[in-house]
C-alpha cells in the first residue's frame, strides 16, 4: 500500500471546512488523477499526502509510516521520499537552473554535501540528465529569472524527477502551460511513474487530460470524495455533478484557471536580468 | 567532466573567494583583530568591575537633576541644530532645483551662470555634510569654547548639507510643470516654489526633516564626548571615573530617549502621510 | 489650490508648536548668537580658519595619515562584515521564523544594540578590549548589527515564503532550506543594505578615535589638542577623500551585484 487515508478531515483557521471524512487507499505504482472544481479541496488533500499538513481528524499512513506519530527526524526522512510538483514553481528567481534542480535531493543529502553544492554544483551531470528529458539541457547554468514561465515550470518538474521520490504528487502541474506542453508534461509524469514503479497522484483542472492519461480518477467535491473509479467508468453525468457549480467542463483547450493568490513568485513578474 | 558540463561560474567564484581571503588577512592585522583581548585578565577585571557597578542605578536627586538638565540640553541641541540646518538647506536646495531656474526658460543670458551657481552649491553641500558632525563640533569647541553652542552649530552645518542635498533631490523629482508654467507667466522663484512645487513635495520634505531630527537626537547624545554638552558629556565623565552606576543610568536614559525619538518621528511621519 | 485654501486649525497649531519648540531650544541653550557676529568674533574665527591652511603635506605626516586611513578602512570593513553576519543571525528569529517568543527577544536585542550610539559602544569597548582599532571595530559592529538586523528582518518578512516551504516540505533541514530557498530571494537587498551601512561606517570609523578607538580620529584629536591645525586639516581632507572613495566603491559593487 502506498498510502491510506481514513476519515481525514481538515478545517482552516477561518472556519472553512476543506476536507471532511476522506477515505482513500492507493497501492504502490498506481496512477491517480484528482479532478474537481476550484476550491473543492484538491490542494488540501495533496498537502495531507505530502505530509506537510496535519489533518484535524482521521488517520494518515504514508509509505508505510504514520507521519504525525513519527519523530521529527523520521518525518523529515519521509518527506524526502515524497516529491511535489507545485502549482507555481517555488524557485527563487536569482537561483541558477542547476542549483534549482539539485535542490530536489536536499532532503536526502548530508549537510556538507548541500553546502558544498552551493559553491560548486556537486552533480551537474544528474541535473543535466533530467533537464534533457524536458528539452532544457542547454539552460543548465542560466539563471532562473532568464527563463519563461513554461520553462521555469519545467525546471521545477526536473527538480522533482531528480529527487526520485517514492510518491510523486502534482498540484495542477500544467496550469501555466499551453495545451501541447500540458499533454507532454502529463505524459512524462506518467512515464516516470511507470518506469520507476512509483505512485503518482496529480490534481488536474483539465478533465480530458485526466481521463486520457490516468487509469484511476477521483472526483473531489466540497471536501469529500464524490467518486473513485477507473477512467473508463467516469460518466458524463458524474462529471456534470462534479462541476455543477462551474457550469461546463474544463478541458485542456479551455481558458485556464488563474493561479491561486497564494502562489509564489510567478516567473514573469521579474524583469530578466543579465541573461547572456 | 565534459566541456559543456563545466560550471562557467566556477573560476570567477574561485578568484573572488581568493581575493577576499587575501584582503581579509591584512584587514584583520590592521584592525588589530584579537578576540582574545576580550578575555585578558586585565580587561576582564576592568570590564567586570565596571559592569558590577551598574547596579544599583545611580538615583540620587542631585544626579537626577543633572541628568534631567543634560537630557533637555540634548533635545534642545537637536531641535536648534535642525532649525539652523533648515535655514541653511532651504536656499541651497532651491538653488539646486533646475525646475525653478528662470534662465533655463530663456531668452536671456545662457544657462551657464545658473549651472555654475548650481555646481558651486553642490560642492558646498558636499563639503558641509562630508565632514562628520563630531569633527565640526571638535572644531567649534576650539572657537566658541565648551558648551552646547558648538554642538548646535556642528549639527546645523552637517545636517544643513544633508537636508540641502535631499531637498534638492525631492524638488527635482517633483512634477515640474506647475512651477514651469508659473515661471513662464512671469512669477518669481519663491512664488513658483510655494504654489508650483510645495503642494506636491511638501509632505515628503517635512517627513524627511522629521526623520533627520530623529537622527539629530542620536547625534547630539554623543556631542558631549568632544565637550559640546548634553548627555554625552555626562557619560564621558562617568566613564572616566569608572562610575558604573551613573553610566548605567545614563545609558538607560539614552535608550529611552532614542526609542522615544524613534517613536515620535514615526508617529509624526505616519500622521503626515 | 484647494490644499492652500484648506489650511486647518490643526496645521496652524502644529506650526505654532514647532516654532515654540525651536525658540524654546535656543532660549534654553542660552546661545550667544549675537556675539558670534561681532567684529572680534568674526576676526577670531577667521584667524582660526586661516591656521588650517596650508595643510601639512610633509612626507612623514602623510605616511602617518595613510596608515591611520588604512586602519580606518579596515575598521569600517570588518565591522560591517561582522555586523552583516550578526544581523543575519538575529534577523531570522526577528522575522518570526522561530516563534513569537524568539521574535520578541530578537527584536529587543536589536533595539538595544541600535539605540546605543557607536561612540558610546566605543567607550565601553575600549574598557573591554583596550585602546586601539579592535575596540572601534567591535563598537561599530555592535551598533550596525542592530541596524542591519532590523533591515534584514524586514526584507525577510517581505520575501515570498513558498520556495523555502517547498524545500522544507521535501525534508531539507532548516539551514539548507534557508540557504537554498530564502537567501537567494533576500541576498540582493541584504547586500545593498550592508553596502549602504559601510558608507556610514567609514564616516563613523573616522571619528571613533576621539575616544581612543584607533584610526584617523585619534590623529585628528591629537593634532587639534596640540594646536597643529595644519595637520588637522590634512586629516580632515583624508576623511573626506575616504568617504567619497567608499561611496564610489559601494555604488560600483551594488551595480555589479545588480542590487
Amino acid at each position: 500500500m502506498s498510502f491510506t487515508l481514513e476519515g481525514v478531515g481538515f478545517t482552516h483557521a477561518n472556519g472553512h471546512r476543506a476536507l471532511a471524512g476522506v477515505d482513500l487507499r492507493v497501492a504502490a505504482g498506481e496512477r491517480v488523477a484528482l479532478i474537481g472544481a476550484s476550491g473543492a479541496g484538491k490542494t488540501t488533500l495533496l498537502r495531507v499526502l505530502a505530509a506537510s499538513l496535519r489533518p484535524g481528524s482521521g488517520r494518515v499512513e504514508l509509505l508505510g509510516s504514520a507521519p504525525w506519530d513519527a519523530a521529527p527526524r523520521d518525518l523529515r526522512r519521509l518527506r524526502a521520499r515524497i516529491g511535489v510538483v507545485h502549482q507555481a514553481p517555488p524557485i527563487p528567481p536569482r537561483q541558477r537552473v542547476v542549483t534549482a534542480v539539485l535542490a530536489g535531493r536536499l532532503g536526502q543529502w548530508p549537510l556538507w554535501k548541500s553546502l558544498a553544492s552551493l559553491v560548486l554544483p556537486v552533480d551537474p551531470e544528474g541535473a543535466r540528465r533530467e533537464l534533457a528529458r524536458l528539452d532544457l539541457a542547454e539552460r543548465l547554468y542560466d539563471r532562473c529569472d532568464c527563463l519563461s514561465g513554461g520553462q521555469l515550470q519545467r525546471v521545477a518538474l526536473a527538480r522533482v524527477l531528480y529527487q526520485q521520490p517514492d510518491l510523486l504528487l502534482a498540484d495542477e502541474p500544467v496550469s501555466a502551460m499551453d495545451p501541447a506542453l500540458s499533454e507532454l508534461t502529463v505524459a512524462l509524469l506518467n512515464d516516470e511513474a511507470r518506469r520507476r514503479g512509483v505512485t503518482l497522484v496529480a490534481s488536474l483542472h483539465a478533465v480530458d487530460l485526466a481521463l486520457r492519461h490516468f487509469p484511476r480518477v477521483v472526483g473531489v467535491k466540497d471536501g469529500a470524495i464524490l467518486f473513485d473509479l477507473p477512467a473508463g467508468q467516469v460518466s458524463e453525468a458524474l462529471l456534470r455533478e462534479l462541476y455543477a457549480a462551474e457550469g461546463g467542463l474544463p478541458l485542456a483547450g479551455s481558458p485556464l484557471p488563474s493561479p491561486s493568490p497564494e502562489a509564489g513568485p510567478a516567473a514573469g513578474t521579474l524583469p530578466p536580468l543579465r541573461c547572456a | 567532466m565534459s566541456a559543456t558540463l563545466r560550471d562557467p561560474a566556477a573560476l570567477p567564484r574561485l578568484g573572488w573567494t581568493l581575493t577576499a581571503l587575501m584582503l581579509l588577512w591584512p584587514l584583520l592585522q590592521l584592525a588589530d583583530f584579537r578576540p582574545a583581548a576580550l578575555f585578558e585578565p586585565g580587561n576582564l577585571a576592568a570590564m567586570g568591575h565596571f559592569l558590577a557597578g551598574f547596579l544599583p542605578l545611580e538615583t540620587s536627586p542631585d544626579f537626577l537633576a543633572l541628568l534631567g538638565r543634560a537630557t533637555v540640553d540634548t533635545l534642545a541641541m537637536a531641535t536648534a541644530g535642525i532649525a539652523l540646518a533648515v535655514l541653511l538647506a532651504v536656499p541651497l536646495g532651491v538653488v539646486l532645483t533646475r525646475s525653478l531656474s528662470v534662465s533655463a526658460i530663456g531668452p536671456g543670458r545662457g544657462g551657464w551662470v545658473g549651472q555654475a551657481v548650481r555646481g558651486a552649491a553642490r560642492m558646498l553641500l558636499a563639503v558641509l555634510r562630508g565632514v562628520p558632525e563630531l569633527v565640526w563640533a571638535l572644531l567649534f569647541v576650539r572657537v566658541f569654547g565648551l558648551g552646547p553652542a558648538a554642538g548646535v552649530l556642528a549639527l546645523g552645518i552637517t545636517y544643513g548639507g544633508m537636508l540641502g542635498k535631499v531637498y534638492g533631490e525631492i524638488l527635482e523629482s517633483t512634477d515640474a510643470r506647475p512651477a514651469r508654467s508659473l515661471l513662464e507667466a512671469g512669477s518669481g522663484r519663491l512664488a513658483a516654489l510655494a504654489y508650483g512645487l510645495l503642494p506636491n513635495a511638501g509632505q515628503e520634505l517635512l517627513s524627511y526633516t522629521v526623520y533627520r531630527w530623529e537622527c539629530a537626537v542620536r547625534a547630539s547624545v554623543v556631542m558631549g564626548f568632544v565637550g559640546a554638552g548634553g548627555l554625552g558629556q555626562l557619560m564621558d565623565q562617568s566613564m572616566k571615573m569608572l562610575n558604573g552606576g551613573e553610566a548605567a543610568t545614563i545609558l538607560a536614559t539614552f535608550l529611552v530617549l532614542v526609542l522615544a525619538a524613534d517613536g515620535a518621528s514615526e508617529a509624526l511621519r505616519r500622521r503626515m502621510a | 489650490m484647494s490644499r492652500r485654501a484648506g489650511v486647518s486649525g490643526g496645521a496652524v497649531l502644529a506650526v505654532g508648536l514647532l516654532l515654540a519648540a525651536v525658540a524654546g531650544s535656543f532660549a534654553w541653550l542660552d546661545m550667544p548668537l549675537a556675539a558670534l557676529f561681532t567684529a572680534t568674533a568674526v576676526e577670531e574665527a577667521g584667524g582660526f580658519v586661516a591656521r588650517f591652511f596650508p595643510p601639512d603635506l610633509s612626507a612623514g605626516f602623510l605616511a602617518k595619515v595613510a596608515w591611520a586611513g588604512l586602519e580606518t578602512l579596515a575598521i569600517s570593513l570588518l565591522s560591517t562584515l561582522l555586523a552583516a553576519l550578526g544581523g543575519a543571525v538575529l534577523a531570522l528569529p526577528a522575522a518570526g521564523r522561530h516563534g513569537l517568543a524568539g521574535r520578541h527577544a530578537a527584536r529587543f536585542v536589536l533595539n538595544l544594540l541600535r539605540s546605543v550610539p557607536e561612540l558610546v559602544w566605543a567607550t565601553l569597548m575600549v574598557l573591554a578590549a583596550g585602546l586601539g582599532p579592535f575596540a572601534g571595530t567591535l563598537a561599530l559592529a555592535l551598533h550596525t548589527t542592530g541596524v542591519l538586523g532590523r533591515l534584514f528582518a524586514e526584507a525577510l518578512e517581505n520575501s515570498p515564503p513558498t520556495p523555502a516551504e517547498a524545500l522544507a516540505g521535501g525534508g531539507a533541514p532548516a539551514l539548507v532550506t534557508f540557504l537554498y530557498g530564502t537567501l537567494p530571494l533576500v541576498a540582493p537587498q541584504w547586500l545593498a543594505y550592508a553596502l549602504y551601512r559601510w558608507e556610514m561606517n567609514i564616516r563613523m570609523a573616522a571619528i571613533l578615535g576621539f575616544v581612543g578607538a584607533g584610526g584617523l580620529g585619534a590623529l585628528l584629536y591629537y593634532s587639534l589638542s596640540l594646536f597643529q591645525e595644519a595637520q588637522a586639516s590634512t586629516v580632515i581632507i583624508a576623511m573626506l577623500a575616504m568617504a567619497v572613495a567608499v561611496d564610489g566603491a559601494s555604488a560600483w559593487l551594488r551595480r555589479r551585484a545588480g542590487a
